[in-house]
């Protein structure tokens, strides 16, 4: 187990490497200046020497890149200060340190996903579950007909829905709002339940559909009715068999749709008004500020990394032949 | 030797159908030996209600979106007229539809566009128009390409698949909408200089290279593993043993076979694509004023749902309508091509 570990934390570091390399050459080595873009429509040579000064960008891009990932261990010295260890730059924008920027807003982010993680993964599997237990009932055709349904519903569509509903129109709730929940735990909660709702809403319907058909694919395994023909009880054989096995489909996805939910936060932040990392990387790409950009590609990409090796090593959980090839 | 097969089991799956085929349909010949995969697959798709009606539902959306200047010439109205401003009776003090219900009535359909005044039928037609052009477009592209790496890998095997295989796992292992967000401005600064207003139809070019360069993978994956499963196999075997080139092998042995998992892949690729337009969109890097696009129409509509929630209400159920035929279109299709793959 712990040298199955060692091995996918070298291979996700190489696919680290080669992200910031690809997104560095990306934005460093088109065939525009880069600086010019952060200059905006009435750029002075005098700006754009500045810029190009305090990006390097007099330097080979080779040398860029070298400077860039030395600063991300060692630090860095800008024209505006120095920046120490985790350096990814200073934002064109407002010279503002990139790695507190992001530190700053992505509590908000994490907040967001694992919350309606929680809530999809429990009600998603459980209707799921359910459904498959009783395939072709009422239960089934209620909850497969309507997961179809919901799962078609987009954030930008049901979230002003919801809005609509439980704040416009009933004053129930108040305007979804972050509020760290070392401060105030309640205000916490009720200030991310409309966004948890929303998302989880879609996701459950999308983890009902999945689970259904994964597990109604294992009941009909061999091992599973073998186990069942050889006098097993019902539960048993649903939970201990064909449960786990039906879990493996489902992981994968989980290990997609985290990375989508990480990085596309940028929809459910857009609609509910929330400033979290997806807005971040937005406001980044409006504003041109490059580094910054940067900085949100390489730390959410390693997240999804991160992510990826949990998966990996829940897949060996599950499965025991992974653990030994 | 070089008739299409199906991939896996096909007498196991004409043997299930002997079987079934009397049931369903009655004036089906008794014996199905001589059909063609092509027939099998169209007489199970055609005995799939759901699959049927799904489909009229997607072509209806095809149609009316390829035919949008014709309606609207019929409608006698267009995305870009302002008739809030053209007729100040139409909006309010607030530039809120002064009717009821967002405006709607005989005259526009489906309401006025706060702010501006348009007519929202014809600016949902053309969104949509517009969207499933695109996508269409970056489906084609991510077909093209997926087929050619799949293949590629799939056939000659050994170090070439293995890193081809590698960059396909990077290509995936990338946060996808972040880089689409982040590779559209880079993608029209090659086109355009930064001084310059982005023409549309380079703003369109742009989403579908970021798009096709960054959703091709799957595909890739399916077609190398259907590739893997056909390399093997006796009639290509023998059209390499009878001298073949590969080339040849792989014109008239392989794509052949793999046009139906292609098929399939593609109908579901196409909504999540337009999903990936409407999204760059609704954040504010795909398609800009004027043009119209279905994605913005929630980016507005979010931003007036207290004052004018009518204003989303059709484009809204119209993405949900077409996603849920769309998903059940898709599997029908992979139902139909592949019976034991059932839900």
């Amino acid at each position: 187990m712990l040298q199955f570990l060692i091995r996918r934390t070298f291979g996700a570091a190489l696919i680290l490497l080669l992200i910031s390399a690809f997104t560095f050459f990306m934005f460093f080595a088109i065939p525009q200046d880069p600086a010019m873009l952060a200059c905006g429509k009435n750029c002075t040579p005098d700006a754009l020497a500045i810029i190009h000064k305090n990006l390097g960008l007099d330097k080979p891009v080779t040398v860029q890149y070298w400077d860039f990932m030395v600063g991300i261990f060692a630090g860095r010295d800008f024209a505006v200060g120095h920046c120490p260890a985790p350096c990814f730059g200073v934002s064109f924008a407002n010279d503002q340190n990139v790695w507190d920027t992001i530190l700053d807003r992505f509590p908000l982010t994490i907040s967001l996903t694992v919350g309606s993680l929680v809530v999809f993964l429990i009600l998603g599997l459980g209707a799921g579950m359910l459904a498959a237990k009783n395939r072709g009932t009422w239960i089934d055709k209620v909850f497969s007909s309507g997961s179809l349904v919901v799962s078609s519903l987009q954030i930008y569509f049901l979230g002003p829905l919801v809005l609509l509903a439980f704040v416009y129109s009933t004053g129930w709730l108040d305007k979804p709002k972050y509020v760290p929940f070392s401060e105030d735990l309640g205000g916490w909660f009720m200030g991310l339940l409309i966004p948890w709702i929303v998302m989880a809403t879609i996701f459950t319907a999308n983890y009902t559909r999945m689970s259904r058909s994964s597990m109604i694919e294992q009941l009909q395994e061999e091992h599973v009715r073998a186990a069942r023909a050889k006098g097993m009880s019902g539960n048993y054989t649903f939970f201990r068999y064909a449960w786990r096995g039906s879990l493996i489909p489902i992981v994968t996805i989980l290990g997609i749709d985290l990375s989508a939910l990480m990085g596309g936060g940028m929809v459910t932040e857009m609609t509910f008004g929330l400033a979290g990392v997806g807005r971040l990387a937005l406001d980044s790409v409006t504003n041109k500020d490059l580094p910054m950009l940067m900085g949100v590609m390489l730390v959410s990409a390693a997240l999804i990394i991160v992510f990826n090796l949990i998966v990996d090593a829940l897949y060996a959980v599950i499965d025991p032949r992974v653990r030994l090839s | 030797m070089t008739s299409p097969i199906e991939l896996e089991g096909a007498e196991a799956s004409s043997a299930l159908d002997m079987e079934s085929a009397p049931k369903g349909d009655a004036d089906k010949p008794k014996e199905p030996v001589g059909q063609k995969p092509g027939q099998l697959m169209w007489a199970r798709f055609k005995r799939d209600r759901a699959g049927v009606i799904s489909a009229c539902v997607v072509l209806f959306f095809l149609v009316i979106s390829a035919a949008a200047p014709l309606v609207s010439k019929v409608y006698g109205k267009d995305p870009y007229t302002l008739y809030g401003q053209e007729r100040p009776e139409l909006l309010d003090m607030f530039t809120m539809p002064a009717a009821p219900f967002g405006g709607i009535d005989g005259e526009f359909w489906f309401g006025i566009e706060p702010g501006l005044g348009r007519d929202v039928f014809t600016q949902l037609l053309y969104g949509m128009r517009n969207s499933i052009a695109t996508a269409l477009a970056a489906t084609l592209i991510m077909t093209i390409l997926g087929v050619l790496i799949g293949l590629t890998g799939g056939y000659f095997g050994g170090k070439v698949d293995y890193w081809l295989g590698r960059v396909t796992d990077f290509f995936m292992a990338l946060p996808s909408q972040l880089f689409f967000v982040a590779a559209m401005p880079v993608i029209t600064t090659v086109f355009v200089a930064p001084d310059k207003e982005t023409p549309t139809y380079v703003r369109a070019c742009a989403i579908i290279i970021v798009l096709s360069f960054l959703g091709w993978m799957s595909m890739a994956r399916i077609v190398r593993g259907a590739t893997l499963s056909l390399r093997d196999r006796e009639f290509v075997e023998a059209a390499r043993i009878s001298g073949a080139s590969p080339w040849r092998i792989i014109r008239k042995e392989l794509l052949p076979n793999i046009v139906t998992p292609t098929l399939v892949q593609a109908t579901l690729t196409l909504p999540s694509t337009i999903l990936s337009i409407a999204f760059l969109s609704f954040v504010g890097v795909g398609y800009v004023e004027p043009t119209p696009d279905w994605g913005r129409m929630f980016a507005i509509g979010a931003g007036i749902v207290e004052q004018d929630p009518y204003y989303m209400l059709f484009p809204g159920v119209a993405m949900v309508v077409f996603m849920v035929a769309f998903n059940l279109l898709g599997d029908s299709v992979r139902d139909a091509f592949d019976p034991k793959s059932s839900r």
